[in-house]
């Protein structure tokens, strides 16, 4: 029998493993997946938490009913790969041999990464939304401010779900005007781009949206501390931002053992070949989803249009055929814009996101850059396709390539 | 694209100004852009983070961020913005004629 180990039952890990059982015969190939938490969570749903939209309770499920028969789940915290023996070491002492490894153990918010946010006022005057405990401790707060300066900042790109940050701004507006209290709040968003967003387009696009909600737009903020005690965020070009509330969005990383291991760049993302998820230099070794070095967004939707590209190609290469399949970058979003709408955007490695309809040319029903009713609605309904379609790896109607069928490609910009 | 002469070379650079071809750089080039953007001395700490980066490109094919600059080059970030007043990351770029380093995604 060989060994397939999987480390992390996230989103990545857990299509992986339940495509890849249906594909490798249950004779040949033992499948086994490691995570540190017996609980998944919908992390989409943590943006909506804050408002009071969604409950905690509603985001999560237990592990072992997302992953197929056929697949055995350990929980447990990975000490170290030994790629030179093909051995992952937990930290209980167990050790696991592979013939194949996937690293699939995510990107993850890092608070102790930067002076002041991991410190007495986290909590009270800091805040995150990227974790449910830190979302859930903001709806709290939230629900019973009475206003003042609120601040988001994004501390280093890059960031998971990078539209999360800009949504939360959006959903504040409408929250806070919901209240009756719009006039009371000074709404600030500060980023280290240069930009409202990555990618020149639809930097304008959100740009404008931030605009014309009044919400102040901070660029090119490269964050060197909370100051809690004067409740000052403070740049290494020595600028200054007055809070009342902070909502942090902290440098992402992943896991530490990818450091250990010396798989990792210097965020401790796994470095790979960007069309193959190949690791540098190992043969028997691949990271899906957030835990790879990939230059796209790091978010599910990603993750699920790479596993599609990943699976094929796995097979051909333990088959010790060349890997036909190239992962395009193909990312898309939808953006939470308040008051019942919502923004799609569709792009990958090398086109930006640009206007037209999704899935169907010209008919959608999705728009791109554009805020519609139907947008949210599909934001809103994707909790469900996420458990019941995406998770179980069954077929979404469109594939992973990217299409510029039904977009406006003149509207890309020069850059 | 388009060429322009500095310091008396003719040299490939974008549309920004940032030098597009790897081998045409040479250090007399590296003073002279320094120079362009307000920088009139580069001491011996500036040619330790330009030539980091230098190698590092070298390596990589790609820009290294001021994350990397200051885990792997070991020169803390807030040196750098001193070197690099207000944007060292493009600037470092700049000077040591790579591409400006990608807006993360």
């Amino acid at each position: 029998m060989r060994q397939l180990l999987v480390l992390g039952a996230g989103t990545a890990g857990t299509i992986a493993v339940n495509k890849l059982r249906r594909r490798l015969p249950d004779d040949e190939w033992t499948i086994t997946v490691v995570d540190s938490k017996p609980e998944h969570h919908y992390q989409p749903g943590y943006l909506f938490i804050p408002f009071g939209t969604y409950q905690p309770d509603e985001v999560i499920k237990p592990k072992a009913q997302l992953i197929t028969n056929g697949v055995d789940l350990i929980i447990g915290e990975v000490d170290v790969v030994k790629p030179d023996e093909s051995i992952v070491v937990l930290v209980d002492g167990a050790e696991l041999s592979y013939d194949q490894l996937i690293i699939a153990t995510g990107t993850h918010p890092r608070l102790d990464q930067t002076e002041g946010l991991d410190s007495r006022h986290y909590g009270e005057t800091i805040h995150d939304f990227y974790t449910l405990d830190g979302a859930t401790r903001l709806a709290e707060v939230l629900d019973g401010w009475k206003g003042g300066r609120l601040v988001v900042n994004i501390v280093e790109m890059p960031i998971k779900c990078p539209v999360a940050a800009l949504e939360f701004m959006f959903l504040a507006d409408a929250f806070f005007k919901e209240r009756g209290i719009r006039d009371k709040v000074e709404l600030t968003y500060v980023t280290p781009l240069d930009g409202a967003f990555t990618k020149p387009l639809a930097a304008g696009y959100l740009g404008d949206m931030l605009d014309r909600r009044q919400i102040a737009l901070e660029t090119d903020f490269m964050t060197m501390e909370a100051d809690g005690d004067r409740k000052m965020l403070v740049s290494y070009d020595e600028r200054e931002i007055p809070y009342d509330l902070l909502v942090t969005v902290p440098v992402n990383m992943g896991a530490d053992f990818v450091d250990r291991s010396g798989l990792g760049d210097e965020l401790n993302h796994v470095e790979v070949d960007r069309h193959t998820f190949l690791s540098d230099g190992h043969d028997n070794i691949f990271a899906l989803g957030d835990a790879a070095n990939l230059p796209t967004s790091k978010a599910g939707s990603v993750a699920h249009f790479a596993v599609d590209v990943f699976v094929d190609n796995f097979v051909q290469h333990i088959k010790g055929l060349p890997m036909t399949g190239s992962f395009d970058g193909h990312a898309n979003c939808f953006i939470e814009t308040g008051n019942g709408k919502g923004m799609l955007i569709d792009f990958n490695y090398d086109v930006e996101p640009l206007p037209g309809k999704y899935p169907l040319p010209g008919i959608g029903p999705f728009s791109l850059l554009k805020e519609t009713p139907a947008n949210h609605w599909g934001k809103r309904g994707f909790k469900w396709t996420y458990w019941n379609v995406l998770l179980p790896g069954r077929h979404l109607p469109f594939g992973p390539d990217m299409s510029t069928k039904g977009k406006r490609m003149q509207e890309m910009a020069s850059s | 694209m388009s060429t322009t002469t500095i310091a008396g070379h003719s040299v490939n650079v974008n549309d920004e100004g940032f030098m597009t071809e790897y081998d045409e750089w040479n250090e007399d080039l590296g003073r002279e852009l320094a120079s362009m953007i307000g920088i009139d001395e580069l001491t011996a700490e500036h040619w330790e983070a330009i030539n980091f980066l230098r190698g590092d490109f070298a390596e990589r094919s790609e820009t290294p961020t001021l994350r990397r600059v200051t885990k792997v080059g070991g020169i803390p970030t807030k040196q750098l913005f001193v070197l690099f007043p207000k944007k060292p990351a493009k600037k470092m770029a700049y000077v040591a004629g790579l591409p400006k380093p990608k807006g993360c995604v």
